[in-house]
């Protein structure tokens, strides 16, 4: 436990101190901005978060990349991975500890967009329970982008393909259940589940599904679980 | 423990290391004492960075045990990384950090506390001498400053084992000799293990060397003894006029010379005479010359530089020694 909290802390510093880190919350302040204002600018406007909880789907499909694409990418090209696996360091807490910094990485994106929200109490009367579940959905969605973001940085030294494989694959789950009207039965239901969008949607509307919350954990673990079986073939190669 | 001048401090047994069907690594066996210097000599490609990895635990053996420590790096890998100091041949720093940040970092990943680690940054920081350079970004050092970070971190948690892998590779031939006497002070209180292509190093470095070539252990020894048992088979030059195909012979019958070769300059050959061990035998060849009433013009012994053993005994005749 020790090991992951000096490895995160590590990551965090290093992420805080390059200028990705501000980019990044930039780019995603202004895109909740921009659909938070539209959403509540219509002739009957609604005084919800939901114009922005919704998108966050498909933004964070490409900013989690981009956040965890060096975690593990840049071990391998630096050679330091060869120090981190010659410490006295068990390979899931090399994980672990990766893991952690970019969920925090993740959580400063949203720091900005609490203005928003403020914003939103200021001016009318929002029902205060669907904007923390909202909060609290993309914060699980979050997590389960990175841990696929941090499992295609383990893959190689390189982190563009890490970045492009991981967005390759958040982008098919997240459209796997437009396909559910040209399969049958069961596969429909199976698309349905492991779209890692439709599980947001009850979040967004207030409702906090413990269904939803295990699947986001269930689905984090197995990437997880993957990327340190990934870190540990680099033993056998 | 013991702390014996004799306690061995690096076991390795058998070990073998196969890369799908290629083997890197085969049949190793030696150990290291405490305190002791070893040089792992061998053209690039012989198996040293193969055997230092399985050394640290980074990679298995696919059989034999290695133990470090008294720890086997397989069952035990967490204990031995706890007990060795690595320098890789990439040395392996994060660019992004600053010298003293960057150390503080691999102390607390070794489990070391606040107290020891201050006291450790400041001793590794005067030893590599790296005092001016303790708030640099290391991304902004040159590459003989960065391998005295590497080095500074492979000693920072005083490691019983430290395993250099090409620790003098691509800096300066200042850093060069500066690095190499860092290296030999170790010996006494670390066991160094450390990896080079260059000979000279080894005699200056090492109290013990293994030569290794594709794999196999072709020699291990003191650097003279190495020397001393190479030199066993001498060699003399001589120039000769007179008929090729007849002093060819002549020399070979000669009791104790093992070869003869010929390398041609107009009606002069010159003959590369190989002898066994200590045979002197330069008054026979003069003799045999005289009588034969061919004509002498140079007799000339011949050492073998180390270099020439190196390539001798991975080149020409390995598994003969």
């Amino acid at each position: 436990m020790k090991n992951t909290l000096v490895i995160a802390w590590k990551e965090t510093r290093t992420y805080f101190v390059s200028p990705m880190a501000y980019i990044v919350m930039a780019v995603y302040a202004a895109l909740a901005a921009y659909y938070f204002v539209t959403s509540i600018s219509g002739v009957l406007p609604e005084a919800t978060i939901r114009g922005y909880i919704l998108p966050t789907t498909f933004i964070f499909t490409l900013l989690s990349p981009i956040i965890t694409m060096r975690l593990l990418a840049e071990e391998q090209k630096l050679g330091t991975l060869e120090l981190l696996m010659t410490s006295p360091v068990r390979d899931y807490e090399i994980v672990m500890g990766k893991f952690l910094a970019s969920m925090t990485s993740l959580i400063s994106l949203l720091v900005p967009t609490a203005y928003l929200a403020i914003v939103l109490v200021w001016f009318a009367s929002p029902d205060m329970g669907p904007m923390l579940s909202g909060y609290l959905g993309i914060i699980f969605f979050g997590m389960a982008t990175l841990s696929v973001g941090l499992f295609a940085s383990s893959l190689s030294g390189n982190q563009i393909v890490a970045a492009v494989v991981a967005m390759g694959i958040l982008l098919l789950l997240s459209i796997i259940d437009l396909a559910t009207s040209y399969v049958g039965s069961i596969f429909t239901e199976i698309f349905l589940q492991i779209s890692i969008t439709t599980h947001l949607e009850s979040f967004a509307r207030g409702v906090i599904d413990t269904h939803d919350m295990v699947f986001y954990l269930i689905f984090t673990t197995f990437m997880l679980f993957l990327t340190v079986r990934s870190l540990e073939s680099r033993r056998w190669r | 423990m013991q702390d014996t001048p004799t306690t061995p401090m690096i076991e390795v047994d058998n070990l073998t290391k196969y890369y799908g069907d290629f083997p890197a690594v085969e049949n190793l066996s030696f150990t290291v004492n405490k305190g002791e210097i070893l040089g792992f000599l061998g053209p690039n490609a012989a198996g040293k960075t193969t055997t230092m990895r399985v050394l640290t635990g980074f990679m298995p053996p696919t059989s034999g045990s290695v133990k470090i420590a008294g720890f086997d790096v397989v069952d035990q890998s967490l204990e031995v990384r706890r007990h060795i100091g690595y320098l890789p041949e990439t040395v392996p720093l994060y660019t992004e950090m600053n010298v003293t940040e960057y150390l503080d970092f691999m102390g607390q990943l070794r489990g070391m506390d606040k107290q020891w680690r201050r006291r450790r940054i400041s001793d590794v920081i005067g030893i590599c001498r790296l005092e001016e350079y303790r708030s640099s970004f290391i991304g902004k050092l040159s590459k003989g400053f960065r391998q005295r970070v590497g080095i500074a971190q492979a000693i920072l948690h005083e490691p019983e084992v430290l395993i250099m892998d090409e620790p003098t590779i691509g800096i300066d031939p200042i850093q060069v000799v500066e690095t190499r006497n860092l290296i030999k002070g170790f010996g006494g209180e670390h066991t160094v293990i450390l990896s080079t292509h260059i000979l000279p190093e080894v005699s200056m470095v090492c109290e013990r060397v293994i030569i290794i070539h594709e794999g196999q252990v072709v020699a291990i020894d003191r650097p003279d003894n190495l020397a001393e048992r190479l030199r066993g088979t001498e060699r003399i030059e001589v120039d000769i006029r007179g008929p090729a195909a007849q002093v060819m012979s002549a020399l070979r019958d000669i009791p104790g010379v093992q070869e003869v070769t010929r390398t041609d300059r107009e009606d002069v050959g010159i003959y590369n005479i190989e002898t066994t061990s200590g045979a002197d035998l330069r008054e026979q060849i003069s003799n045999l010359v005289h009588e034969r009433g061919w004509g002498l013009l140079r007799l000339q012994p011949i050492q073998m530089s180390l270099e020439e053993i190196f390539l001798r005994l991975t080149v020409t005749e390995p598994g003969t020694v």
